[in-house]
């Protein structure tokens, strides 16, 4: 009686099944299994970017630091040059400042001979002058009389005649 | 842990319902009289015109029959008021070959059955599960088309999870290792069928009203999948496939002139489909009479005293709970056993020529 298969429920059966089977064979699990797959590869595919983005992100930090190094020595270097060249030119100043002051110690000094030779001319000239007067006033006093001029003549010739003998 | 619990015990008060449901049955068709085990689990394994509740009370169903002379009719199952009244010519046999069927007397006088399309205890329970099933699994799918677009993919919580779950370790765990290469063509099928056996085996464990039928220990149930499984390994079966079956790789004397080798693989065709339906039906029978019986032994130790009685009321129960925690386990096996075999005859149907001729 078991072992019989009554037609009523064969008929039933291969409907219900039928339907079950023709909405969730298109509706239902292709749907479920297309969404998991889709998650897996998309999981997949955000594990591979992450794992790029790790490895970009190493990149990037080992560029920074290489920049940063270079920065630091270009740093350097530019200090160095600014030191150079701040040396230099104080340097340079101070040997320009040191000309520019010779020239016009120079000049100075040349104006001082020049007033100088300036000043012993007009001395020597005022001594001159001096002494023509003096000596002509000296003279005056002494050779009023004829007698006194032949004294003094012949002092003169004496002396010059001592000095030449 | 605690939500486990719960459902552990809901399970046992589900089964102590349906002791107490047997025993009004039981009570009802003893009468007092010799309590037959053999005609009340017979009874209870198989089909019935209406949904017997407890005691007197049972759910109608419709009787959709068409008689030798009467054409076709439908009227509710109430109108035989349990097999004692006879309706429009029609009545359910008490004895013979046709026991518990609607049977009428041809033009000769002999009982012979009509074509019988009745929405019987297992056609509802059948309707019931697909309804769902489907309601379940397009539930899911809905969640998936809502919540997993393409570039932003969500992770199931819950029930819609613990349903991914399960399905993706069918998918996973036995269509894609036993099918081959193009299980995606199968996997639809072979889900199918899986969930569709594991839901009425369920549905058959949970004793009260709307399930508890035992619709996949029911041959015709089992033989139309089986059917299904038959036509899906031919109708997709490589070219490979069906020279193994015409012409195997065997010395020729074996298959010229009597072609013994060829008619050995045309039976196994037949076999293997067969041999799943059989596997099926008689491991959801055996697993509902063993139930059955255990629960029957409250009721025939009852003519022994009290003391055996309870004693024995008291190790049934406890082997009843035992025996329906295993069917649960059964439940799950055979519908993994069922779609793992058709898994493997679709994929031994999918061989490919292998050029191993040296």
């Amino acid at each position: 009686m078991l072992l019989q298969p009554e037609v009523g429920l064969l008929f039933w059966m291969l409907l219900s099944f039928g339907i079950v089977f023709f909405i969730l064979a298109k509706f239902g699990f292709p749907v479920i299994t297309k969404m998991v797959d889709n998650r897996n590869e998309y999981i997949e595919k955000s594990l591979d970017a992450a794992k790029e983005a790790n490895k970009q992100l190493a990149n990037i930090k080992e560029e920074s630091e290489a920049m940063i190094a270079s920065a630091r020595s270009e740093q350097v270097k530019i200090l160095n040059d600014a030191e150079n060249t701040r040396t230099r030119l104080v340097n340079e100043a101070r040997e320009q400042a040191r000309t520019e002051g010779q020239k016009e110690l120079d000049e100075i000094r040349r104006q001082i001979q020049l007033e100088k030779e300036e000043a012993i001319k007009d001395i020597r000239r005022q001594v001159a002058e001096l002494s023509v007067g003096v000596a002509e006033k000296v003279l005056r006093d002494n050779l009023r009389t004829d007698k006194e001029q032949m004294a003094m003549i012949d002092r003169l010739v004496d002396e010059a005649m001592v000095s030449k003998s | 842990m605690n939500s486990q619990f719960k459902y552990i015990l809901l399970l046992l008060c589900a089964i102590f319902v349906a002791n107490t449901t047997l025993m009004a049955s039981g009570g009802s068709t003893e009468e007092g009289g010799e309590l037959n085990v053999k005609e009340l689990i017979l009874d209870h394994l198989g089909d019935s015109y209406d949904w017997h509740l407890w005691g007197e009370v049972s759910v109608p169903l419709p009787v959709i029959v068409k008689g030798e002379n009467s054409g076709w009719q439908v009227f509710m199952s109430s109108n035989f008021h349990h097999g004692t009244v006879e309706y429009n010519g029609f009545y359910i046999a008490q004895e013979g070959s046709y026991r518990g069927k609607i049977v009428e007397k041809n033009a000769a006088g002999e009982e012979v059955r009509p074509w019988d399309f009745s929405l019987t205890k297992n056609a509802m329970a059948l309707i019931l599960s697909s309804i769902v099933l489907i309601t379940i699994i397009l539930s899911v799918a809905r969640w998936y088309k809502k919540h997993n677009t393409p570039d932003n993919p969500q992770v199931a919580k819950g029930f819609v999870g613990f349903m991914e779950m399960f399905i993706m370790s069918v998918n996973d765990d036995i269509v894609k290792p036993c099918v081959g290469k193009n299980y995606k063509k199968f996997a639809p099928y072979l889900l199918t069928a899986f969930f569709f056996i594991f839901t009425n085996n369920i549905m058959g464990l949970i004793p009260i009203f709307p399930f508890g039928a035992n619709v996949t220990g029911n041959i015709a149930v089992t033989m139309v999948l089986a059917v299904f499984t038959f036509f899906t390994v031919n109708v997709f079966g490589s070219r490979e496939y069906w020279r193994e079956i015409l012409w195997p790789d065997v010395p020729t004397w074996l298959k010229f002139p009597i072609p013994l080798m060829p008619v050995i693989e045309i039976v196994g065709i037949f076999t293997k489909p067969f041999a799943l339906m059989i596997r099926l039906f008689a491991n959801i029978l055996a697993g509902h009479s063993i139930v059955l019986g255990l629960v029957c032994l409250v009721f025939v130790t009852v003519s022994l005293g009290t003391a055996i009685n309870s004693s024995m009321s008291v190790m049934s129960v406890l082997l009843t709970v035992f025996i329906n925690m295993v069917e649960i386990l059964v439940a799950y096996i055979q519908a993994y056993v069922f779609t793992m075999l058709s898994a493997v005859f679709i994929g031994l149907a999918q061989v490919e020529p292998h050029h191993a001729k040296h």
